[in-house]
């Protein structure tokens, strides 16, 4: 596609065909992350020795480097979860048997705490390559993109699931193979979802960068280079001004980032949005501009591009059996019973393993103390997400509602969730302690600071969509104040805000894990809750009682989401629909 | 085109098409079709909604295989989408994220060719469909004629032997709808297309007969073949032609007769409650009787000239006589409706006058309102769930006619003041609560 254009180009601007200033800096752009990028690969494969491990620099100088071995973990965990979403949401998808285990499967593995993994695979890792750095790189990639494949994985379902009617009959009687129609439709259907979904997960994983970076679960310590171990490091010493340090280089990072991948991306995925009219202004990118009109990149990529392509377009056929003729009785139910046994009998056979595994360490006591800790967690995600609401609804709808002032917030309320709030802890501990406030009621906030920003611009983005109409029939019916809230525009926005506060309260729950119990240097702050209490097991590697832990905090998570937020969500659409 | 001897493309031998009801038994939706399609020859399939027609014509794609029946393409059997079959589609179907161009070389695709091959035979699809100097534009930035325009170009790029139109042109404006009509029209007389016979699916009775050799109408519940109209004339066809006019009116007159006898056979059912309502609002009902009433047709009036007057077609005209002709309010016999003394009544009535009047003739005529009425007398706190009908409906029909025939009801019910429904609870009540 990019090939037709700038062939397009090519002909029409004629005159343009010397290479300019644009050409070069598109280049040069490319080089750049091309060889960057290489060069913290490479480094993935050196050797490591867990006993020796080469010390963090506090340096600000060292931070660049830390910074682009970050950078390529990040990357290489956002390329495996495109791989897994593709692979498990297709089998989803298109099988209904599998569909019955994956999709339940794919809840609760969203559900369970980030750290959780990471508790459970480090050593694995680690005991996989030893004497090499990659072991602990993968533990970390892994940690990484259990923090990002869950939320893509669902959104490339659902739009599998809705490709609609008549495109998918085009596809099928124009006889493209499945291989062409995945490229063809379903990709390009499901793009626009899977990119913003992409730019949350990539604040899910800076936000978890630091604990999957400095590794510690019972006896095994490792550190990777990078800005996760920068922080850990800084915190344990004392050193607010690295952590300052820290601060200013995530932004940088983050600030180029959302320039060179996230920007381009979204004005590129604009034009796979279905909705034939024009929609809001689309969003721009200067780096796609600048790569769509340099011509000299236009010709390097043209055979990249067109053999792409070719890809895409290759039969790739596997034998298909003839469409099957349409019952006009239901079809037996056995091999249904038969598949449903053997499913039951599989996920008997793992509990019994994991009971006979936890058992023995575990009291009545245990539960009743996970419990109460659960209990308290629910508490005060459910408190948070209320203060939240109360706070940046009202400035949403606010800002949504003047275009201009809409236009130039989003992107910063993006830039704001991108952000790994957890760089502000050490700042937030420090003020607890210089102030002796009481941590279980301060320490609290934290798990929102980074999460309530996703309610904020879905509040944006549902008031700024609010129909003009609707808005001026209230206005010369003279509606104001409290009834213009309850009657106008709080339903008008519901179904807005309650994707958002559903992304806040999952990312409330990750968090609580790192913003429960937090250190500065010796001094251990403890707000106790399920999050602290995983993260006590965690470090003293007493698995029985993670494993506890995190079950209870996956139950409670799809509890509230099957319970609370589904009903509301199927409400709210229900209630702002006219047809 | 002129009639010969030629050979068949397409052979539909006794297809049936049934679905399995929530209750295990079978629900037919078409019957007995029997159709041959010869080489040269346009063939028109016409219906209401919900005759059967769209999956006729999917059957005919490849895309769906009849529960039982056979179908053959050039003498031999259909079993999927067979290469020398395309379709254009009455939503474009068009891929938003591809260009004019792409968008053709879709229909290519499965060929496998080589890509300055795609290329030459896309752009020369394009140039013969009239659309060259847009093969860079995004379908987003064309009006509805040009994508339409693209569709076609899309179907033919493959050189088909058969095309299959569905509704090609219901979602076009009349001026674009008729251009592009003639255009394709101009091309297929004049042999510029490489496709050998069509099959048009449309519920537009003047498309029909202007474009067909043959027209076959297909009555509804089940679908079968109820008419089979030779069109004898030649292209280009004059609407206003006495011989057309004569045409179109026989086929109102067929499809009003059918629609009788079905309700008719509907209502004699025991127990009658499960007939299959379509919607017609009261609005539009009260409107129909009054134009009724009106000069100059005073109570009575050809189907066919009060469609044309009111500008509706079939899918439109019929739906609201049918509602009218179960009610009572008029009575439709061969191609004519006419006024009952009920209707008279209702259309001098003022609101209150006609709510009552209307809701006397829903507890008469249609059992469904008068069974939901009279559950709710029978229950305490006068309330049921709205569950509890689709059940016993989906007994009956299929899931998503029961959700229609519902949908009627309750906005018959809720004008008559017969029962109210909550859809926050998604309960059936006598009353609305008062506050």
């Amino acid at each position: 596609m990019a090939e037709f254009d700038a062939a397009g180009a090519r002909g029409v601007f004629g005159f343009r065909r010397l290479p300019g200033v644009r050409d070069a800096i598109a280049v040069l752009l490319v080089l750049a992350v091309v060889v960057l990028l290489g060069l913290g690969a490479r480094r993935m494969l050196g050797p490591l020795v867990l006993a020796a491990q080469p010390p963090i620099s506090l340096s600000p100088w060292a931070l660049p480097d830390y910074a682009l071995r970050t950078v390529v973990r990040m990357l290489a965990a956002l390329a495996a979860s495109l791989v897994f979403t593709f692979a498990y949401a297709t089998l989803a998808a298109k099988s209904r048997r599998a569909e019955m285990i994956l999709l339940p499967l794919l809840d609760v593995l969203q559900s369970v705490p980030i750290l959780g993994y990471l508790s459970f695979t480090a050593v694995f890792f680690v005991s996989l390559f030893p004497g090499r750095a990659l072991g602990p790189e993968l533990a970390a990639i892994f940690a990484i993109f259990t923090s990002q494949a869950w939320n893509m994985t669902f959104s490339f379902y659902q739009a599998l699931k809705a490709v609609p009617r008549d495109l998918d009959e085009v596809s099928r009687s124009f006889r493209s193979s499945a291989w062409q129609r995945f490229w063809r439709l379903e990709v390009p259907y499901a793009l626009p979802g899977l990119v913003w979904n992409m730019m949350v997960s990539m604040s899910g994983g800076w936000f978890f960068v630091v604990a999957s970076e400095a590794i510690v679960v019972g006896a095994l310590h490792v550190s990777l280079p990078g800005i996760g171990s920068y922080v850990a490091l800084a915190i344990e010493k004392r050193d607010l001004t690295a952590v300052g340090w820290a601060i200013l280089a995530m932004l940088i990072v983050i600030l180029l980032y959302d320039q060179i991948l996230f920007r381009p991306l979204t004005a590129w995925a604009e034009k796979f949005r279905v909705e034939q009219t024009a929609g809001e202004g689309g969003s721009r990118s200067v780096v796609l501009d600048l790569f769509r009109q340099s011509l000299v990149l236009g010709r390097l990529v043209h055979p990249v591009s067109t053999g792409l392509q070719g890809v895409m377009r290759a039969r790739l056929t596997l034998p298909r059996p003839a469409a099957r003729r349409v019952r006009a009785s239901l079809p037996a139910p056995w091999p249904d019973v038969i598949w449903w046994t053997a499913v039951v009998a599989v996920i008997g056979y793992f509990g019994w393993r994991l009971f006979l595994f936890a058992s023995p360490g575990l009291t009545w006591s245990d539960f009743a103390t996970v419990a109460e800790n659960g209990l308290l967690t629910l508490v005060r995600v459910s408190v948070l997400i209320a203060l939240a609401s109360l706070v940046w609804v009202p400035i949403g709808i606010a800002v949504g509602l003047r275009p201009k002032l809409a236009a130039a917030v989003r992107p910063a309320a993006q830039f704001l969730a991108a952000f790994p709030a957890n760089l502000l802890y050490p700042v937030a501990v420090f003020l607890i302690i210089r102030f002796s406030l009481d941590p279980v009621i301060w320490l609290s906030p934290l798990m929102i600071l980074g999460t309530q920003w996703y309610i904020l611009f879905n509040v944006i983005a549902g008031a700024s969509v609010f129909p003009g109409d609707l808005r001026e029939a209230a206005a010369s019916l003279r509606i104001r104040r409290w009834r213009w809230w309850r009657d106008v525009m709080l339903p008008g926005i519901l179904p807005y805000y309650v994707t958002g506060a559903i992304t806040a309260s999952g990312g409330a729950w990750n968090a609580s894990i790192i913003s429960e119990a937090v250190t500065w240097g010796s001094v251990h702050l403890s707000a106790s809750g399920l999050g602290a209490y995983i993260a006590q097991q965690t470090a003293a590697g007493d698995y029985p009682r993670i494993a506890l832990g995190i079950a209870v905090m996956a139950v409670l998570v799809v509890a509230t989401n099957r319970l609370v937020w589904q009903p509301l969500y199927a409400f709210a659409e229900r209630r702002t629909r006219l047809d | 085109m002129v009639e010969q001897t030629q050979q068949v493309v397409l052979d539909l031998r006794q297809v049936r098409m049934a679905f399995a009801k929530r209750s295990g038994e079978s629900l037919t939706v078409l019957d007995d079709v029997n159709l041959t399609l010869k080489e040269g020859e346009i063939r028109g399939l016409l219906g209401r909604s919900g005759s059967g027609k769209s999956t006729l014509m999917r059957i005919a794609g490849g895309l769906i295989r009849p529960t039982s029946g056979e179908v053959l393409y050039c003498g031999r059997p259909l079993r999927e989408p067979s290469e020398g079959i395309a379709m254009v589609f009455q939503t474009f179907a068009l891929y938003p994220w591809l260009t004019v161009l792409e968008n053709v070389e879709l229909g290519l695709d499965a060929l496998a060719l080589p890509r300055a091959e795609c290329r030459r035979r896309a752009l020369a699809a394009i140039d013969l469909i009239g659309l060259d100097g847009f093969e860079s534009a995004y379908p987003r930035e064309l009006s509805g004629g040009m994508r339409q325009r693209v569709g076609f170009a899309r179907a033919i790029v493959c050189n088909p032997t058969l095309l299959l139109m569905d509704e090609a042109f219901s979602a076009l404006d009349v001026l674009t709808a008729e251009t592009l009509r003639t255009d394709f029209l101009d091309l297929w007389t004049e042999g510029q297309l490489p496709i050998k016979a069509v099959l048009l699916v449309t519920h537009n009775i003047e498309e029909a007969v202007l474009m067909c050799d043959r027209i076959l109408v297909l009555s509804s519940n089940p679908g079968r073949i109820a008419a089979d109209i030779p069109v004898p004339l030649r292209h280009p066809r004059n609407r206003l032609d006495r011989a057309f006019r004569d045409i179109v009116d026989d086929i109102y007159a067929i499809l009003t007769s059918r629609m009788t006898e079905s309700i008719g056979a509907l209502t004699k059912v025991p127990g009658g409650l499960m007939q299959t309502v379509t919607h017609a609002s009261v609005n539009r009902i009260g409107g129909l009787i009054e134009a009724l009433m009106a000069p100059p047709y005073n109570g009575e009036a050809e189907l066919a000239e009060l469609a044309d007057e009111l500008s509706y077609e079939v899918d439109d005209l019929f739906p609201i006589a049918e509602a009218l002709h179960i009610l009572e309010f008029a009575e439709l016999k061969e191609s004519t409706i006419k006024i009952t003394s009920a209707g008279r009544v209702y259309a001098q009535g003022g609101t209150e006058d006609r709510k009552r009047l209307f809701r006397e003739h829903l507890l008469r005529f249609v059992p469904l309102a008068a069974h939901i009425r009279q559950v709710l007398d029978q229950r305490e706190g006068h309330t049921a769930p709205r569950a509890r009908f689709e059940y016993e409906l989906e007994d009956h029909m299929t899931r998503k006619h029961a959700e229609k025939t519902l949908q009627a009801i309750i906005d018959w019910g809720r004008f008559a003041e017969l029962f109210d429904y909550d859809d926050k609870t998604r309960r059936f009540r006598l009353e609305p609560p008062e506050e």
